[in-house]
């Protein structure tokens, strides 16, 4: 089993033009009586696309939460390009959220706006230039995920798949060095799957991010991670390449991804 | 053993409620807060440049331009209403020649800021709350923030300078139709002289009842924008929570547009 080990050295790294590593640290969270997080470690190099998998309600979802800055944790750390986003706030916090880009679980685009200004949103809000001078790059970011002719519709207008394409368009836009990923795949059918899962590793290879994305689609997932994160009750079981996630033999990941029911006591 | 338990039960039965009336407390202290530093983060961001033109004058429209027709219909049956009912009891010791002054001052001081409040609050404000509560539940909000664009400052200020401005506007109206409202049942049914309505009001009427109309619809429209931001801006889960935000929104709106008024009534000339 290879556990989750942080890398010394890593964590002193600046921000820089290149991908940042991401290091979480005992990261505990309760809500109310109940723990979620108990202590997760993780280390996610640079560039690196790991994927996290684990059973619904495990914690994945709060995980990435924590990691974006919108559940402050009871105890640990999250450390990227050097700073500790536990203890970011205001204007230092969004420094360091400017260089994400999320795909939320259920595309988050905002419904008053069409598919064509959803993408040029990020880029409109954040820049001085004219309209005019960035609609080319929200277009072209609408062509990379197939969907330049889409533009004007609004998104209740367009299809599931369409929409978490459109999500990834928009999250890809600011030309992010950290990407995350909540479930880009839910509840769509196992070609649509394939395609988006095929966008992500494109561009991925294109764009050179660090990402995490949280998924439950095994063994789909193993096609295209670089490593593999199994959270089980609140905590990291197992990391590793998803050859060797395949292969664990641990007794709650292979019950995992093999889809087992436990029926046995642990 | 049974001792020890009838005694651990009693003092149970004791500190259980004592408990929780305590925790109640403490949420609704708690809630309070919250919704405080809610206003004060709001007023904080409407300094902040850059300021959201677009989207200020998008609610404008929302919350003024689309909510005229009802304020002219609520507007001018008020009146009516005051005309008529003023016509009937000044008749009685002879005065109908004051119906003018207590149809116009009734509506500019109390009635105009409070119904044309109550009629946006339901109209504009359940609306709002609505919006923001399926924003917020569909994670837009979040998508909002992790993109360090500050909700407040996209979705809370402008509503709230939208308030401050479509408010007094739609006061106004409500003031004006119905006077004219009351000049339609005094005048044209009861044949009193138009000249005898309006120079009464031009008479009793002061720039202070103005006023006092003027900083009690100011007043609402912060009041109804805020509270619908907050319930939408703290919805709970689902569908469910975002119809029980929407409700809230209202009921709180329209019980603290009453307490504000009567407050300001006290307070002001």
């Amino acid at each position: 089993m290879v556990m989750a080990q942080p890398l010394a050295g890593e964590r002193e790294v600046a921000a820089s033009d290149g991908p940042p590593p991401i290091q979480i640290e005992n990261l505990q969270k309760r809500f109310g009586t109940q723990p979620v997080l108990r202590g997760v470690d993780l280390h996610v190099g640079p560039g690196e696309l790991m994927v996290v998998i684990g059973r619904s309600g495990g914690g994945k979802s709060v995980l990435l939460r924590h990691i974006l800055g919108l559940v402050r944790p009871d105890a640990g750390r999250i450390v990227i390009a050097g700073q500790d986003l536990t203890r970011l706030r205001g204007r230092a916090l969004d420094r360091v959220r400017e260089r994400f880009g999320v795909v939320f679980q259920g595309g988050a685009l905002f419904d008053s706006l069409t598919v064509l200004q959803n993408v040029l949103f990020p880029i409109k809000e954040k820049s001085r230039l004219p309209v005019a001078q960035l609609l080319p790059r929200a277009q072209e970011a609408l062509a990379q995920v197939g969907l330049a002719d889409m533009g004007h519709k609004f998104p209740a207008e367009i299809s599931g798949g369409m929409r978490k394409r459109v999500a990834i368009a928009r999250a890809l836009v600011t030309e992010p060095k950290v990407v995350f990923l909540d479930e880009p795949t839910t509840g769509l059918d196992p070609i649509l799957v394939n395609s988006i899962h095929h966008l992500i590793v494109t561009l991925h290879r294109q764009f050179n991010f660090t990402a995490i994305m949280v998924s439950h689609e095994i063994p789909e997932i193993f096609r295209i991670a670089d490593r593999v994160a199994v959270l089980n009750e609140g905590r990291i079981r197992q990391v590793g390449t998803p050859a060797e996630i395949e292969g664990s033999k641990d007794r709650v990941v292979r019950q995992f991804i093999q889809g087992e029911v436990e029926t046995e006591a642990r | 053993m049974t001792i020890r338990h009838a005694t651990d039960a009693a003092l149970a039965s004791i500190v259980d409620p004592a408990q929780q009336l305590g925790r109640a407390t403490v949420d609704t202290l708690s809630a309070m807060g919250r919704f405080g530093l809610f206003l004060a983060q709001a007023l904080f961001w409407l300094l902040v440049p850059p300021f959201k033109v677009g989207q200020t004058l998008q609610r404008i429209s929302f919350i003024g331009a689309r909510s005229m027709s009802i304020i002219l219909l609520t507007g001018g049956f008020t009146g009516m209403v005051l005309g008529l009912q003023g016509m009937l009891l000044l008749r009685r010791v002879g005065s109908e020649a004051f119906v003018g002054p207590a149809v116009a001052v009734s509506l500019i001081r109390e009635l105009g800021p409070v119904l044309a409040a109550l009629m946006v609050t339901g109209r504009a404000g359940s609306a709002i709350a609505a919006e923001i509560g399926v924003m917020r539940i569909t994670e837009q909000i979040d998508a909002l923030t992790v993109m360090a664009l500050h909700p407040m400052r996209y979705l809370v200020v402008p509503t709230i300078v939208a308030g401050l401005i479509a408010f007094p506007i739609l006061n106004w109206v409500f003031d004006v139709v119905g006077i004219f409202g009351g000049y339609l049942i005094a005048v044209k049914l009861f044949g009193l002289s138009s000249g005898t309505y309006f120079g009464q009001i031009q008479a009793f009427l002061s720039t202070t009842d103005i006023w006092v109309g003027f900083w009690k619809s100011l007043a609402f429209g912060v009041v109804v924008t805020w509270v619908a931001c907050y319930k939408g801006f703290y919805v709970g889960h689902g569908a469910e929570g975002v119809g029980r935000a929407t409700t809230e929104s209202v009921v709180l709106a329209s019980v603290m547009i009453f307490v504000l008024d009567y407050l300001m009534g006290s307070i002001l000339p």
